[in-house]
This record gives structure tokens, sequence and C-alpha cells, in this order.
């Protein structure tokens, strides 16, 4: 499955229920707050003033590259990390000074840090005898949330006796048995193959769904953080540039940055010559026609921008459309043939490569582009989008 | 698999009948009938008999056990506690030196710690009295003194393998650190503490130097009573001890080797 299947079907999920988006709600009041938050390591600042709001019952994901500062700020969650800067709340209470032992949030790591020297019941019931709980409550909720992630017939096995999934089971239930406020989950996929993370995603917000807690994921990987979001923040360099939902992030990028690191895009410079309310005109060099682009935007005349266009959403042909904008001319230099789709790339005149992207609907689809043929590319108006920054 | 060379198998050999000629022929020589240490007189067991009924010999075997015991349990603590501030503390200013020092005793002179340690003593009882003349006390001080540094450099690297998030993951479940420390951390290192302990009890076992530095006029270890026997020439009775004494420190090795070896397969599993 590519990003762009998913976009199509913003938040689809057959299992869940839609969460209900008290993000959209101005007045609504935050679960988690960010407020200020600046992390210093020595001279190398990981996180920069970032203030964020998460609500209660959302699967935030924070995406981004390594060194974004993303983990950094889970930590500070956490409570290993102290911010140089700001304050963290939960639930409306302050969490400075508050030491992880004594935190309403439990972690699952990415390394899963499974006891090696327990069995797996003894990992999972480990948070709850450091309540003080009774014993015959810890082995009942053992035994429930272990069967939750059908690992029950596993329960006196050590960690090094069971497989990478098996592993990553046992450490969400360890994380989930003291049933939590907020769940922080470090790369919860990462080790995972595709086959299974696909399950366990789907797995993740089934169990978000019934247990009512409020997830913080980490994760660099775009494709996991787009099925399991609710919304999405996208860090770079210790800020975060952009929230919001998968769809707004994935069709609405606000910058070059983030409409390159979620799914591919295509980027083409140019002058804006008509700037409305509500369209824009850019003309441009690397096209070779005006672009056309039916949304505002906040701009001095003539300045450069890009406009941000998805592969996906070019059409390709032989003949030429009647539209003369938002028409480009090419040659076909690449083709991959992907099963349900074909990916082209394709020379433009200017020399500037476009990737185009066409869903295999007929089965002759592969015989009639070529390469070297010369085709047209054209979209509609409501297909791409100017990037200023 | 590679057919071994001649050479390699030549020098194996070698090296084994090097090490081990001289251990074996006093093995043979302890079941020696012949009062004459240097001549063959036939299989008998008498001078194990007389080792047992020679009550110098197990007074001091009895000492030696019981120093040995008391420093490695003692140099076990103290070398722990060494290691994990080394490993936890962070980076700061003088790590190195301090990691450096934790070490020296493993490559000082034993003459140079032990005249060290003497003269500490002797300068500790003129300033408070304590520990008083010297005997088996200043012995224990003087053996867990350096078999902690052994402590300390084996926890340390085990401690330094752990992943620190299994630690992270205690506290986040709930567990304040000492509980922490004791149901996560102390589990983890235990094979490192168990092969530190079992070093340390045969390295004070065999000590000479420093043991006859620091002692007292009444109380020898074994190794020091076996070296002023065999001043006086070597009877076969110091055949028979000695035997008994490599079997006791082969058995500790082969223990540790084997704890440590565990340690580094479940490490590979984790």
């Amino acid at each position: 499955m590519t990003a762009s299947d998913k976009a199509s079907r913003p938040n689809y999920n057959p299992l869940t229920k839609p969460a209900p988006e008290l993000w959209r709600d101005p007045d609504a009041t935050p679960f988690v707050v960010f407020d200020g938050i600046t992390k210093k390591f020595d001279d190398f600042t990981a996180v920069d003033n970032i203030s964020l709001n998460i609500y209660k019952r959302e699967l935030f994901c924070l995406l981004g590259g390594s060194g974004s500062g993303k983990s950094t700020l889970l930590r500070m969650l956490a409570g290993f990390e102290q911010p140089t800067s700001g304050r963290i709340l939960i639930d409306g209470v302050d969490m400075a000074g508050i030491p992880p032992w004594n935190r309403p949030v439990n972690m699952m790591f990415q390394s899963y840090a499974l006891f090696p020297h327990l069995t797996v019941e003894n990992n999972v019931g480990f948070g709850l005898r450091r309540e003080g709980m009774a014993e015959a409550d810890v082995k009942r909720r053992v035994k429930d949330i272990l069967d939750m992630v059908q690992m029950g017939h596993l329960a006196r096995r050590k960690p090094h006796q069971l497989s990478g999934g098996q592993r990553q089971r046992v450490a969400l239930a360890r994380s989930l048995v003291k049933r939590p406020k907020l769940l922080l989950l470090d790369e919860p996929l990462g080790a995972l193959d595709k086959k299974l993370r696909e399950e366990t995603q789907f797995e993740l917000m089934n169990i978000q769904d019934e247990l009512g807690v409020t997830f913080i994921v980490v994760t660099h990987d775009q494709e996991e953080a787009m099925t399991l979001a609710t919304r999405i923040g996208v860090m770079n360099n210790g800020e975060v540039v952009q929230v919001g939902e998968p769809h707004d992030i994935y069709e609405y990028p606000g910058s070059r940055y983030v409409a390159q690191f979620i799914g591919s895009v295509n980027l083409l410079e140019g002058q804006v010559i008509v700037d409305e309310a509500d369209e824009v005109k850019i003309q441009s060099a690397d096209a070779g026609c005006i672009l056309h682009v039916n949304h505002g935007i906040s701009c001095a005349p003539n300045q450069t921008v890009h406009v941000a266009l998805r592969p996906e959403k070019i059409q390709i042909s032989h003949h030429a459309p009647e539209q003369t904008e938002n028409c480009m001319q090419g040659v076909i230099e690449d083709i991959a043939y992907m099963g349900s789709l074909s990916v082209f790339r394709v020379r433009l005149n200017s020399g500037k490569e476009i990737r185009v992207t066409q869903p295999n609907f007929a089965r002759d689809m592969g015989a009639r582009f070529t390469w070297e043929d010369r085709v047209y590319l054209h979209w509609d108006i409501d297909s791409s989008v100017v990037l200023t920054v | 698999m590679q057919r071994r060379s001649y050479f390699l198998n030549i020098s194996a050999t070698l090296g084994f009948i090097f090490l081990y000629i001289p251990i074996i022929s006093l093995i043979i020589y302890s079941f020696n009938k012949s009062k004459l240490v240097t001549v063959w007189g036939g299989w008998s067991w008498q001078w194990y008999v007389e080792l047992f009924k020679n009550d110098q010999i197990m007074d001091a075997a009895m000492l030696s056990i019981k120093i040995a015991f008391i420093s490695a349990c003692l140099a076990v603590v103290l070398g722990t506690m060494a290691g994990f501030a080394l490993t936890r503390m962070g980076r700061f200013r003088g790590k190195m030196l301090l990691s450096g020092w934790i070490s020296a005793p493993l490559v000082m002179p034993e003459v140079i710690t032990g005249l060290s340690l003497l003269l500490l003593f002797v300068a500790m009882e003129s300033m408070f009295g304590w520990p008083a003349g010297r005997g088996t006390l200043t012995i224990i001080i003087a053996h867990t003194t350096f078999c902690m540094a052994y402590v300390a450099v084996i926890v340390q690297s085990r401690l330094s393998d752990m992943d620190e998030s299994l630690e992270e993951a205690a506290m986040d479940l709930g567990a304040k650190p000492s509980t922490l420390f004791f149901l996560v951390t102390l589990p983890l290192i235990a094979p490192a503490i168990i092969s530190g302990w079992l070093l340390s009890f045969t390295l004070s076992l065999d000590d000479l130097v420093i043991a006859s530095f620091v002692a007292g006029p009444g109380d020898s270890t074994l190794p020091m009573v076996i070296f002023s026997k065999v001043r006086l020439g070597i009877t076969p009775e110091i055949n028979a001890l000695a035997t008994l004494m490599i079997a006791v420190v082969a058995v500790g090795v082969v223990v540790a080797m084997l704890q440590l070896r565990r340690t580094e397969k479940s490490r590979v599993e984790e």
C-alpha cells in the first residue's frame, strides 16, 4: 500500500469508530500540553521551543527523521529527561519535578526493554506489584491483558524464547496493564516485518478504541504515521513544522520539507503573476506553462514560489488536452511496473524530471505508454498546492 | 573444517607441556611413598594422612579460607558499588583518571601494594589506635582492597553492556531507584558478581606477598606457612597440600569461567 492510497480515504479504518475530533473544537481542554518546551544537551538544541496540545483519546504521531527531537520530546513526557525551559502538563498537572515512577504515563520502548530474567507474566505484572496490588488481582489483570494481546499461552516463557512479534506484544501488554492515562510508544513497529506491522497497526487502533487511552507515538515511518494517527506532528531540527490530520498533512503540506518528507512530490518553481483571494497563477520555466491553483496565498508580487504536485494526481496522455494551463510536455525516460500501479519518469522540455504514477486499471496499461514516448502531463486546478516556504 | 597444520599442533603441545609438567610432577610426587622428595618409592596416601594430622597446616588452611571468604564478600560489595558509580555517573571531569585508578591495583606490583598497606596500617594505629596490631583483620582489609579492583572491572564491563532502557522501563512501571536496583539491575549483573566473588576468593587464597607484609606474628595464612616450610626443606606433605590447593583453585577458576560464559550467552540471547 502506498501513502497515496491511504490519503484518498482519510482516517479510514473498518475496525474503529471515528475518534471524537476534539482538536477541531477550539474550546476543548487539551490533555497534554507542551508549553514552550526547549531541551538543550550542552550546546546542542534537541527540542526548540515547542508548544503543542494533544487531546484525550487521540493517537498522536510525532513524525520526523533521526535527530529531529521526537524521542527527546517523548522522554521528557516520561520523565527521563528534564526540559531546559518550558512546562509540560498532563491532565492539567504540571510535571516539573515529578519523577518517572510517579507519572500517570507508561512507555513502550523501541527495544521493548523486557526484563530478561523475568517470565512474560512477571514482566507484565511488574508494574502492578510496584503499586502494592494484591497478588490475586495482579494474576487476574495480567491474564486479562495477555489474553487481549493473544499471548496468554506463552505466559511462562522468558523473553529470549519469544519471537520479535511476540516480544512486541508483551511489551505492549506491560505498558497497558497499569491502565495509564497516557501511553507513549517509541517506534512501536520498527522491528517487525511488513505483514506483522500492518496487523499490529490495526490492533493498536483497536486497543486504543477499547481502552480509551491517549497514545503518543514516535516514528520515522510516514506510512505508519498515516495509518495510525488521528493527527500527525511533523518534526524537523527540534521544531514541529506542521500539525494536522493525516489527510491535511498529505494534501496540504505547509512547506517543501513536509511535502517531501510525506510521500513523494514534484516541486515546480515559478513566479506569481496573478494573486487573487481564491486563485493563483504562476509562470513556471520548469513546467513550461502557467500553473493555476485554486487557493489564495499571501505573498509579494512576482515572488518565487514552489508548486507541489503529487505523482498520482497527474494525468498522462498522448494527445494534447484542451487545457493550456497545468499542462506540460515531456518524454518518458523510465517506467517501473509495480503491479497495481506504474511509475513513470518523464523528462520535461525544460530538463526537469517529473514522477507520475498511474493506476493500472486495465491489463494493457503497460502497453499504452512506452519508453521515449512524447506525452502530455496535465492536472486539475485543485490538485496542486503552492508553497511559499 | 580446515586441517590444522603440524606447526600449530606442535606449538600447542609444547606450550601445554611447559605449563603443566611442573604441576603434574608435583601431583605425582605427592603420592610418593619415600620420605625423600626426589626419590621415587612407590605409591602411597600417607602424606595426605600426615597433612590432615598437622595442626599448624590445618589451622593456616582454615584461616586462609576464612580470610578469602570474608574479603571476597567485602570486595564484591565495594567493587560493585565502584563499578556502578563509574558506569552510571555519566561523563564528568576526571572520569578517565578514576577508572584508571580503579584498575591500578591489577597492574601494581604486589610488593608495593603490600608495603603501602603496611605503612598505612602502622600510621593509622599510631594516629587512631585502629587497627590494633596486625593480624587477620589487616589481611582481610588488604585482600579486600586489591580484590575489589577486579570486581569493579568485571561489574563495570557488564553494566556498560546492559541496555539502559531496562532500568528506565522499571522506573516507568513505578519502581523507585532502590527497588529498581534490587529487582532489575542486581539480577542482571549477578553473573558478573558471582564470577567476581570466585575470582576474589581464589586470589585471596593464593596471595603470599601482600599477606606477608600485613600479617601479624600469630596469624599465618596457608601460603605463608608453606613458604616458611619450604625454606627448611621440602617435605612430601607440602606436595600433598599443594595438590589439594591446585584442585580447589582449578575448580574455582573453572566455575568462574563457566559463569562468565553463561553471561556471554545470555547477553547474546538478549
